[in-house]
């Protein structure tokens, strides 16, 4: 199933003529406006009108998608479903992703399973030191990859032939993956699953969210850096979370000053010239989950696929780091205890 | 056809997200226009738009022309009668700092056709490939020396109809290649490397690795640390066989002047490159914030790194 570039696509052709072009005022079409290519109105309603794909949608087969219930009924031992998300790349995504189930797992009573939806970058293998592993086939299903007794991931990174091969999937190839991923893995009994997810709001979002819509999504944990240029994307990533339905736990500021190593002067590097992640939570109405300080070892140990939790409980990070898992937990009406365990 | 009058397509690729893709391409962008080259940069980032916000041109508008769009312009060329470059390198560096003359600058990005900046853009493939074709057919760029191009993360939609329809329209010497940002820590470098294949797939040259993010230097001790560990892209690029164009430290000055547009100054007695660096007392705001993104930014301790590396990249690309 190499992937290439030679894969036929979508006749989309068309669809440079379609309204954004003749629109006189220069205002991109608000796609909210499409019924969904999969509702019982595609092709007819009046944003149809002159859309290319009218013909398309309106002989497709109507209706929800049918493997809904197979992905409800296998997702139904779950207890919880979180997801984090963020507009903006590389601010801490995954790293959040696993050092929040490194901390749902630190109790041993919880079982964690992170669900890593970023097709084209995959990190969480890398980061949970399990960058080798394959998924092994069962009669029942695919068998996630166990980081430890009571925390499992699934990523593309273990389908891949060789770690570095470039997957080039358009979006349709990577839906019917994230399917796959939801339908086909013996999740089993967790009381957490943590989705990790690529930056942007596009097809893996709107996939996993029409997906785990049935079976219903928890809430998204919003993850920003201070500068503006994050924000920005942020600021987008909740007005798609609105859109779509789901709910805000809250906003974590990330990479929130750094405190020099050798005379302990804080900088922030990446600084809030507009107010940072606590003024747009408090603009936007989220709660602020709290700011977690760059500290280069948390780098490291995702470099190493080592849990920062357990190495450096005594930094100060950590420390941050906890108080967000806990603030996570009240949100979702979890008792810091439960989480944690009895420390 | 809008790239018919463009000399090179530059594209500035990272598998990971937030490495600074873009601020290399602005930087990229700025030193070119300081060597005289007219520039083009185009924004394919669709669902997280960020070259407005780093030129400084939130609030622009693309102007509609019949058939196609009119790119913002940062700044028009200046000094020796504007076009320099009939093809040949640059002298403007003999020129003094502030009357050098420069090439043209202009920006194309979702962000301007957007009614709201806080607006998501949620959009599935197909109709980002319709974007990404109309950005490359439908923009008036005119004459360019260098056309930029500023991508997402990922090697997915935006990508694949990117490097289609440039094979598709653009001649191979127009197509100069790639140059792949990647930030230090292994995580980083996993993500690029997927990067660095899609480009042998595709057959994109790949011009040139730049390692961003690699080291802080206390503003405070200037104790130089390395928050996202040190050397992971030279080994990369000699893993991979490509060129490694060179380590860019983080400068918060640099992030200051995209953030608040004020001019860098630096601590008295920084050396960089054997020159000294903007440390004198026009200390108020006023005066900080004054002048053009480009004036102000020859004034950033990354400007002389990007100045070696881009007449690296020019003397690769030829002419």
């Amino acid at each position: 199933m190499a992937p290439s570039l030679e894969e036929p696509i979508e006749p989309v052709d068309d669809a440079l003529t379609s309204n954004l072009k003749q629109k006189p005022a220069l205002v991109a079409p608000e796609p909210e406006h499409c019924p969904g290519p999969e509702s019982n109105d595609a092709g007819k309603s009046d944003a149809c009108a002159g859309c290319p794909n009218q013909a398309i949608c309106a002989s497709a087969p109507k209706g929800p998608d049918p493997d809904i219930p197979v992905m409800t009924q296998r997702l139904a031992g779950i207890k919880r479903k979180l997801l984090v998300l963020s507009g903006k790349g590389g601010v801490g995504k995954s790293t959040f992703t696993t050092m929040l189930a490194h901390a749902f797992a630190s109790n041993p009573a919880n079982t964690v399973g992170i669900m890593d939806t970023d097709i084209c970058g995959p990190s969480i293998p890398k980061m949970m030191g399990v960058e080798n592993e394959t998924i092994h086939v069962t009669s029942t299903g695919w068998e996630p990859v166990w980081v430890s007794e009571n925390l499992a991931t699934m990523s593309v990174q273990f389908m891949l032939p060789n770690r570095d091969d470039a997957v080039i999937w358009r979006g349709p190839k990577k839906n019917g993956l994230i399917k796959q991923f939801l339908k086909d893995v013996e999740w089993g009994e967790l009381d957490y699953l943590v989705v990790d997810t690529p930056p942007g709001t596009s097809d893996e979002h709107l996939s996993v969210n029409s997906y785990l819509k049935e079976s219903g999504v928890d809430g998204a944990v919003l993850v920003t850096t201070p500068q503006e240029v994050a924000l920005l994307d942020v600021r987008k990533e909740i007005d798609f979370c609105r859109k779509a339905g789901i709910r805000i736990l809250g906003l974590v500021e990330n990479m929130s000053g750094f405190v020099c190593p050798k005379c302990t002067h804080t900088s922030e590097i990446f600084r809030a010239t507009t107010g940072g992640g606590m003024r747009l939570a408090r603009e936007s109405g989220i709660p602020f989950l709290g700011a977690v300080p760059l500290d280069s070892r948390i780098g490291m140990a995702c470099d190493y696929g080592e849990s920062f939790f357990d190495n450096f409980p005594d930094s100060p990070t950590c420390k941050a780091l906890r108080d967000v898992v806990i603030n996570v937990g009240e949100q979702l009406g979890v008792d810091a205890v439960d989480i944690l365990g009895d420390e | 056809m809008s790239l018919q009058d463009v000399k090179h397509v530059l594209l500035v690729l990272s598998g990971k997200g937030g490495v600074g893709k873009s601020s290399v391409t602005t930087q990229l962008a700025l030193t070119l226009s300081l060597q005289g080259f007219s520039v083009g940069v185009l924004d394919v980032d669709l669902t997280g738009p960020s070259i407005p916000r780093f030129f400084g041109i939130e609030t622009a508008k693309v102007r509609q022309a019949p058939g196609g769009w009119i790119p913002v312009p940062v700044h028009e060329a200046q000094g020796a009668g504007g076009d320099l470059h009939g093809g040949e390198g640059s002298n403007g560096h003999s020129a003094n700092e502030h009357s050098r003359p420069y090439g043209s600058l202009h920006c194309m990005s979702l962000g301007f056709l957007l009614a709201n900046r806080g607006d998501a853009v949620v959009w599935r493939g197909p109709k980002k490939t319709a974007m990404v074709r109309q950005f490359l057919t439908d923009v008036y760029w005119g004459s360019l020396d260098y056309l930029l191009i500023d991508t997402p993360p990922g090697t997915s939609d935006e990508h694949i109809s990117l490097v289609e329809t440039l094979l598709k329209q653009a001649t191979p010497s127009q197509l100069a290649g790639a140059v792949v940002v990647t930030t230090p820590q292994a995580i980083s470098i996993s993500d690029v490397k997927k990067e660095i294949n899609f480009c042998r797939k595709t057959g994109v040259k790949v011009l040139g690795v730049v390692e961003n993010m690699a080291g802080f230097v206390c503003p405070n001790c200037s104790e130089c640390t390395n928050v996202f560990s040190k050397g992971g892209g030279q080994v990369m690029a000699a893993e991979f066989g490509v060129p490694f164009l060179g380590s860019v430290p983080i400068d918060p000055m640099f992030i200051r002047l995209i953030e608040e547009g004020k001019r860098p100054v630096y601590p008295q007695g920084t050396v960089i490159d054997g020159k000294a660096m903007d440390t004198n007392g026009h200390t108020d705001d006023a005066a900080l914030t004054d002048g053009r993104l480009i004036d102000k930014y020859t004034s950033c301790s990354l400007h002389p790194l990007f100045d070696g590396m881009v007449r690296q990249l020019v003397q690769d690309m030829g002419t």
